[in-house]
């Protein structure tokens, strides 16, 4: 390598290492400091560490701990399912049915909560679903349910809670990529025959489903790894793997456990995002 | 038109239109119940409403630990993203400008937070705070938050990065200038919308983020970690103020963002 080359090499690396430094002194070691944890134990209020993998072992033994993986999947698959069934219409009417002028203030309407907090945004479906909210009382009003209705503290008010901010989500990424397919497209397949419905199932739908899947994926790994919407709305009666992960702390101050949960969730969201990587453009970036 | 095909578009059209409000009506529905019972006078913010008055939102306002926490979440959100935006936009040059050896994978590692969730880069922290001692603080925040926001701030400058603008640089240098007058003088203005633009992100996932925050936060707290405590004492009125004041907050922010951008590419 020649003087000039060494030097540019240099400078190119003294304006990359700050961001590169920061993101390894406060991700990447910290990620293996938990890896690390996560085989230590917690044994009488005192961390042993002598490497094993007790707490895996313990986590997949105990019904109690597993039984949040698959809570969190099963929540994670039906928000998603539910989510683009609610969304996939909305953007398609937002893109080929509404004048190109009214558009813009359509979609800014369409994800107007996105920018309440999220923290807020739980809190106000609390208000909605809650014994005393005013669903409980619409329904009690028309007769259809005799006393109060608690949807809070119930499963289905944390699918709902989800539901909401990833239909707005999806809407996003669908909208996104339906106005993208040329019109001509359409047009074309009209013109050879195809009906209304052939022309949204042969051409429109598989043109759309990059989109899809890229909100999918993001439905799925934000689903799993939130602990607000679950802790708010779902209530302690069944756990969600990171509100499991969270008690490990709040509660039994147990590092290595919560570490070791962490790690499993990790994984699980590492394997959506193999299962969707042909769909999300990483090389893109 | 005659009245028949009029109708028939009509109804052709009532489908469509009936979703949409239902569907507006859905994503609507919390935000709408939340502002109008910030404005409830009474003890509770369920139905039915009485009122209106402002006086949970007087409230809110004397509230020294929410004002605070306010306070706090501004300045974190402030310093994170300065400093996101400064890292990214250095390692951004760094890699446009110069081909480094090992490019793909220093873009790689820089993006590699994106994949991992909030909650797992907030208990890697806290471990390691914990294993090396570190107290729990605002600073500790800001740790965090830059962690999450590099990954875009990289990405979105490093996105408007062209080969236009290293022509520009290469005048630059042959006009006489030192690489930091370049860096500083002519790459830098050249990307100010999106270093801006990365900054504005950078600003509202900080000032909304939680799960981070509050793993590795004690005595001073971010806003959504006091809303989150504020929680604990059930439905009330004044949580619904202080959930208004964030949300309308976050909408003159983006619509100042909204009018900045808009109008610039306008003027193009």
């Amino acid at each position: 390598m020649s003087a000039t080359a060494r030097e540019k090499q240099l400078r190119g690396w003294s304006l990359v290492g700050p961001g590169l430094l920061w993101t390894i002194a406060f991700f990447l070691v910290p990620l293996f400091i938990m890896a690390a944890y996560s085989l230590f134990q917690r044994v009488g209020g005192r961390i042993v560490t002598d490497l094993s993998l007790a707490n895996y072992r313990l986590f997949f033994e105990k019904p109690h701990h597993h039984d949040a993986l698959f809570n969190s999947l099963e929540v994670a698959v039906v928000t998603a399912a539910v989510s683009m069934f609610l969304a996939y219409p909305l953007a398609y009417i937002l893109a080929y049915r509404v004048p190109p002028r009214w558009q813009r203030i359509a979609l800014v309407a369409a994800i107007l909560p996105f920018w309440t907090s999220y923290v807020v945004r739980s809190y106000s479906w609390l208000l909605v679903l809650s014994s005393e909210g005013i669903v409980s009382k619409a329904l009690q009003w028309t007769g259809l349910c005799d006393g109060p209705v608690a949807i809070a503290n119930t499963r289905a008010a944390t699918i709902i809670g989800f539901v909401h901010f990833f239909t707005m989500l999806l809407t996003l990424t669908i909208f996104a990529n339906l106005v993208q397919i040329p019109a001509s497209y359409r047009r074309a397949a009209a013109d050879l025959g195809a009906s209304a419905f052939q022309t949204f199932w042969r051409v429109t739908l598989p043109l759309s489903i990059p989109g899809v899947m890229v909100g999918a994926f993001l439905t799925l790994v934000l689903t799993l790894g939130d602990y607000i919407t679950p802790q708010i709305l779902g209530g302690y009666r069944e756990l969600l793997l990171p509100q499991a992960i969270m008690l490990q702390i709040q509660r039994n101050a147990d590092f290595p456990m919560a570490s070791a949960m962490s790690m499993i969730l990790m994984v699980v969201i590492s394997a959506v995002f193999v299962i969707f990587s042909r769909w999300l453009k990483i090389e893109r970036l | 038109m005659t009245a028949r095909p009029l109708l028939a578009s009509v109804l052709r059209r009532v489908p469509a239109a009936a979703y949409v409000l239902a569907a507006f009506a859905f994503i609507l529905l919390p935000v709408a119940v939340l502002v109008l019972f910030s404005l409830q006078d009474s003890l509770l913010p369920i139905p039915p409403f009485r009122g209106p008055t402002f006086k949970w939102y007087a409230e809110v306002f004397e509230d020294v630990r929410v004002m605070a926490a306010l306070a706090n979440s501004l300045m974190v959100a402030a310093a994170s993203s300065a400093l996101a935006c400064l890292l990214g936009f250095l390692a951004a040059c760094g890699l446009a400008r110069y081909s480094l050896a090992a490019g793909g994978a220093i873009r790689w590692l820089l993006a590699a937070p994106l994949s991992v969730s909030y909650l797992i880069i907030g208990m890697g922290l806290l471990v390691t705070f914990q294993a090396m001692a570190i107290p729990k603080s605002l600073g500790a925040i800001v740790i965090g938050h830059v962690v999450i926001n590099l990954p875009l701030a990289f990405a979105v400058i490093y996105s408007q990065m062209g080969e236009h603008q290293s022509n520009i640089e290469r005048a630059a240098r042959d006009l006489g200038a030192n690489e930091r007058q370049v860096l500083l003088l002519v790459t830098l203005p050249m990307l100010w919308p999106a270093v801006l633009a990365a900054f504005f992100l950078s600003f509202t996932l900080s000032w909304d983020e939680f799960i981070i925050a509050l793993l590795v936060s004690r005595f001073d707290v971010t806003l959504p970690v006091e809303i989150w405590s504020l929680l604990r004492s059930g439905l009330n009125p004044k949580t619904n103020a202080v959930g208004s004041v964030v949300f309308l907050v976050s909408v003159a922010i983006v619509a100042v963002v909204e009018v900045v951008i808009f109008s610039r590419r306008k003027s193009e």
